[in-house]
């Protein structure tokens, strides 16, 4: 299969031309959820890069002995399996955040990423192959959830990590804390990246225009 | 408290202040994709409140019966095999999220193999959105609500019952119904408007659901109004009766 991207290009692709967030729409619940704060958003990219890694390469691993009718079935229960371990290592090591996350964690079993990456690239490719994938994959979400939080922490606190940016006098704007915010952060944003790609897309298509006349 | 104040106050919590969509960002896929029409929208809210009442009736029934601590029917069978004493502290709450996705997998397959069977045009309305419940996030949260209010509550009293649960269960869809509804509504509108490029499809939708979680906040605190309201026309009664009863002996 020439057409299919190599392992490299796939990592590549995860982050920004295929991120999971701002290009395919998947996994808006946790994205929208726990991005009130870099703290949380970061340590929940990190559950997620774990489950998506390890279901990923168990998937990759068992791919031969997938019946059709039942791989949907499989995948959710290797995905809840590390779920339910990622869930318990946060409750042991670190309380408080888990607290803080909340439901957030356990619905990791149905956000849409893992679910889509098991079925899309996995279930079909070797091992080395789903890993990379799944890296790429994990750092675009990483990358997604951390700018969302990035803007609402700093606009809505007027800090950073815990550590303050802008000056006292600086009005917090609760409602980007709040849920309202998470909505208008991600929309505006979204439109940002939507913007830029049709700028780099036109610019590319200019010089090649400019080339070929 | 009154048991059908709380109950009321849970439905209005589940339903409006707490929205699983605009609060709890729960659901956000469908809300987004199927919020093209308003038809397919209460389609699709149908759907799910449908599939989450049954979810929380088998994850409530799962979690009292066999999850829990001292759960009879776990400890009942542990008890063939270790003693009473210890059985009834096995502890199968690390088993919880395996088990509500499994029961939330397999009830979505049979409700979908019932309805398509018994009630075909029902099947032909909805049935194409059955399958996409699954991964639907709504539902699995609805029942991870449920468990935190039965496993780990130290005073016995506060454990929720089958009504509570169902309560929430319902009221949650007919939240997200309600929610998605709006949305759909607004974005039948939106088509004809001239939006910028970059923002049309997804962006927009996000945006208006910001402005419409904005609005729903306006819900916060109506359900310790009511609940002020609600016990307080009580409590006059009582001592009214009791007003009455004291003319009545004089």
């Amino acid at each position: 299969m020439a057409d299919q991207p190599t392992s490299m290009e796939r990592l590549i692709q995860g982050i920004l031309p295929e991120n999971p967030v701002y290009r395919q729409l998947l996994g808006l619940c946790p994205t929208l959820a726990v991005t009130s704060g870099m703290k949380a958003a970061i340590t929940m990219s990190c559950a997620v890069a774990f489950v998506l890694l390890s279901a990923n390469v168990i998937v990759s691993l068992i791919r031969n002995l997938l019946k059709p009718h039942l791989r949907i079935v499989i995948f959710t229960l290797t995905i809840a399996t590390f779920v339910t371990i990622a869930d318990r290592i946060l409750a042991a090591y670190m309380y408080q955040m888990s607290k803080t996350l909340g439901p957030y964690v356990p619905l990791i079993i149905v956000n849409c990423i893992i679910l889509c990456r098991c079925e899309v690239c996995a279930s079909k490719q070797p091992l080395l192959t789903a890993v990379s994938d799944a890296v790429g994959q994990a750092a675009g979400f990483a990358l997604a959830l951390s700018s969302i939080a990035a803007v609402r922490e700093i606009l809505g606190t007027g800090m950073f990590f815990e550590i303050r940016v802008l000056p006292t006098s600086w009005p917090d704007w609760v409602i980007m804390v709040l849920p309202p915010g998470a909505f208008l952060t991600l929309g505006l944003l979204l439109g940002a990246v939507n913007w830029m790609g049709s700028l780099h897309s036109k610019n590319r298509q200019g010089k090649e225009g400019g080339e070929k006349t | 408290m009154n048991y059908l104040l709380e109950i009321l106050l849970i439905g209005i919590g589940a339903a409006l202040i707490n929205n699983f969509v605009l609060h709890y960002f729960v659901g956000i896929c469908p809300f987004i994709g199927v919020s093209r029409q308003v038809v397919t929208a209460f389609g699709m809210g149908c759907a799910v409140t449908f599939v989450i009442s049954i979810a929380a009736f088998l994850s409530w029934t799962v979690t009292t019966y066999i999850l829990v601590p001292g759960a009879p029917l776990s400890s009942w069978i542990a008890e063939f095999f270790i003693s009473a004493e210890r059985a009834s502290r096995i502890d199968l709450t690390i088993l919880s999220y395996i088990v509500y996705i499994f029961a939330i997998a397999s009830s979505v397959q049979f409700v979908e193999m019932y309805v398509r069977k018994f009630f075909p045009p029902l099947y032909q309305s909805f049935g194409v959105f059955l399958p996409l419940i699954t991964t639907n996030c709504a539902i699995l949260f609805a029942c991870l609500l449920i468990m935190g209010h039965i496993v780990g509550v130290d005073n016995p009293e506060d454990v929720w019952d089958l009504g509570k649960s169902l309560t929430l269960a319902v009221f949650g869809g007919v939240g997200f119904t309600i929610a998605i509804v709006i949305m759909a509504g607004i974005r039948e509108e939106l088509d004809f408007c001239d939006i910028p490029g970059p923002f049309r499809g997804a962006a927009i939708t996000l945006v208006v659901a910001g402005i419409l979680a904005m609005a729903f906040m306006g819900f916060t605190g109506v359900d310790s109004g009511l609940k002020k309201v609600l016990t307080l026309s009580t409590v006059e009664k009582t001592i009214n009766g009791d007003h009455l009863d004291h003319m009545k002996n004089n």
